[in-house]
């Protein structure tokens, strides 16, 4: 089964042509990296797949049609640059709203354990009662990918995860996001601009508001690819030279 | 205190104001988090206008002042979301048409201002029994729509990721506004056009500065409200102070102590 199939998706904002005809297969379980340069569509694609614009052409999730996908197949991990910074929230509490879609008055037990052993696995336990506000990039990272697994979702969605985070930090959420996929056989779909991570997905989608290349990373992340998609070889030129999965 | 309690005026003006804060401590959370406080004084300008109308047509200002006030609560959230205008910019242009609707309905009724001037201000002291049960009945509806605050508190801190979750976010948007131009509407008799804003912005930010969750924040919130209306009506007793001035001092005392905690102990 797919677990993303896209049909002619097509995203406009007034005369800006967002993604345009935007046909795709990803199969279920495969790790896939998006890449293309800014305003590429990346998060356009990403938010089209959660229903947050509106769009033309056709989604459909494990089969079914957008509108009929079970809110807790997805794992979303936004750009955190979407909150309010001011909100004043502890990091246990935005792990529990992934379990309830709707913001805690006060935690319950099971939802509590639950909670813990989500942050426990991305290595953030100790951030559970600290206020959102006060945590680095990298913490708050961690603390949002805790919050999309908690669900155990079989779709993963991520907006740049890594950014803001150091290159141990990078390495580390990597690790999570491949335990949890080789325990569930979840499907994951990641924007990033970090080349090396590209080279470790299963897929790579090369876009450039169209899909310029789909496929394992030594075809998508092709010379004649990259060059229709950056106009140029890219911000490193070793990009496909010195790929391969590790 | 306890001999004033025996007078029904006083009494009628405690549990008016005692629910009013109810209201603007429940909401007054959401209005600083969701930077509303400006809608708060938009929408208080829009009920003068109805008030006004009220007048000019010589019925019951308040049948006026909330249907006119709660179409212009859902006009302005249609014009933010329809034009990609900020909220504050839709805000203005209907905080102005209402001030300057109220200044021609006003014009055209001459006779009746001592009654504007009344809306204006306020008068705790002057509450009867019909605007009880009008401040009673919207917090009864209040009541029946607490199960929607975990999804509003969740749009709230990330509009964004509530969508994803299909939470109804626009309708939800459209619920708070009118709700809050009920709670204004049922307040402004109470409280005044000109103070009504500051019962849904001064609890919620003195509960900010302290508040560690936001449902501590809520009812930290409440209790501020709560605190401020008894202080303030035993001052304004004591004193003959106006009452709703009274009481928006009393807020405003809170939040100079919330302050002072926050600026020299360091806080939540």
């Amino acid at each position: 089964m797919w677990a993303v199939e896209t049909q002619g998706l097509t995203v406009r904002f007034g005369q800006y042509q967002a993604l345009e005809d935007v046909s795709l297969k990803v199969p279920e379980g495969s790790f896939v990296a998006v890449v293309g340069p800014n305003g590429a569509g990346k998060s356009t694609l990403l938010k089209a797949l959660l229903g947050l614009v509106p769009f033309r052409g056709e989604v459909r999730i494990f089969g079914r049609p957008l509108a009929q996908a079970d809110p807790f197949w997805f794992g979303y991990v936004p750009q955190i640059k979407t909150f309010d910074h001011t909100f004043p929230a502890l990091a246990l509490e935005l792990v529990v709203s992934g379990l309830r879609r709707a913001w805690p008055f006060r935690v319950g037990e099971k939802e509590r354990e639950r909670a813990l052993e989500a942050l426990g696995r991305v290595g953030a336990l100790e951030l559970a009662h600290r206020p959102l506000g006060r945590l680095s990039g990298g913490q708050l990272q961690r603390v949002y990918l805790a919050r999309a697994l908690v669900r155990r979702p079989r779709l993963l969605l991520l907006d740049e995860p890594a950014t803001g985070v150091d290159r141990l930090g990078e390495v580390d959420l990597y690790r999570h996001l491949e335990a949890y996929q080789e325990e569930t056989g979840a499907t994951i779909l990641m924007i990033t601009h970090d080349w090396e991570a590209a080279h470790h997905a299963s897929h790579v989608l090369v876009l450039n508001r169209r899909v310029i290349g789909f496929g394992p990373p030594e075809r998508a992340l092709s010379e004649e690819c990259l060059r229709q998609a950056f106009g140029h070889l890219g911000h490193e030129h070793a990009l496909f030279l010195g790929g391969g999965r590790a | 205190m306890l001999e004033v309690l025996g007078y029904p005026f006083f009494q009628r003006a405690l549990l008016a104001g005692l629910l009013v804060s109810l209201l603007g401590g429940a909401l007054s959370a959401f209005v600083v988090q969701r930077r509303l406080s400006f809608l708060g004084d938009g929408l208080a300008h829009a009920a003068f206008a109805g008030v006004a109308l009220g007048l000019f047509l010589r019925e019951e200002p308040l049948y006026l002042a909330l249907p006119f006030t709660l179409a212009v609560a859902l006009a302005i959230t249609y014009v933010k979301e329809r034009s990609g205008l900020s909220e504050d910019t839709a805000i203005g242009v209907f905080f102005a048409l209402s001030v300057a609707l109220g200044a021609v309905f006003l014009a055209k009724a001459r006779g009746y201002v001592g009654d504007a001037m009344g809306y204006l201000f306020g008068s705790l002291l002057a509450v009867g029994p019909g605007d009880l049960w009008a401040v009673g009945g919207v917090v009864l509806l209040g009541l029946a729509l607490l199960p929607l605050w975990g999804a509003l508190a969740y749009a709230t801190f990330d509009r964004e990721l509530a969508l994803a979750d299909r939470v109804p976010v626009g309708l939800h948007d459209y619920l708070l506004s009118a709700y809050l131009a009920l709670a204004l509407v049922v307040a402004v008799k109470v409280v005044g056009v000109l103070l009504v804003a500051a019962f849904l912005v001064i609890p919620g930010a003195a509960a900010r500065l302290l508040g560690r969750t936001f449902a501590g924040m809520t009812l930290l919130a409440l209790l501020f409200a709560f605190s401020a209306t008894l202080l303030g009506l035993y001052a304004s007793f004591l004193l003959d102070w106006p009452s709703g001035a009274s009481v928006v001092l009393a807020q405003a005392l809170l939040f100079g102590l919330a302050f002072l905690k926050t600026a020299f102990s360091g806080g939540k």
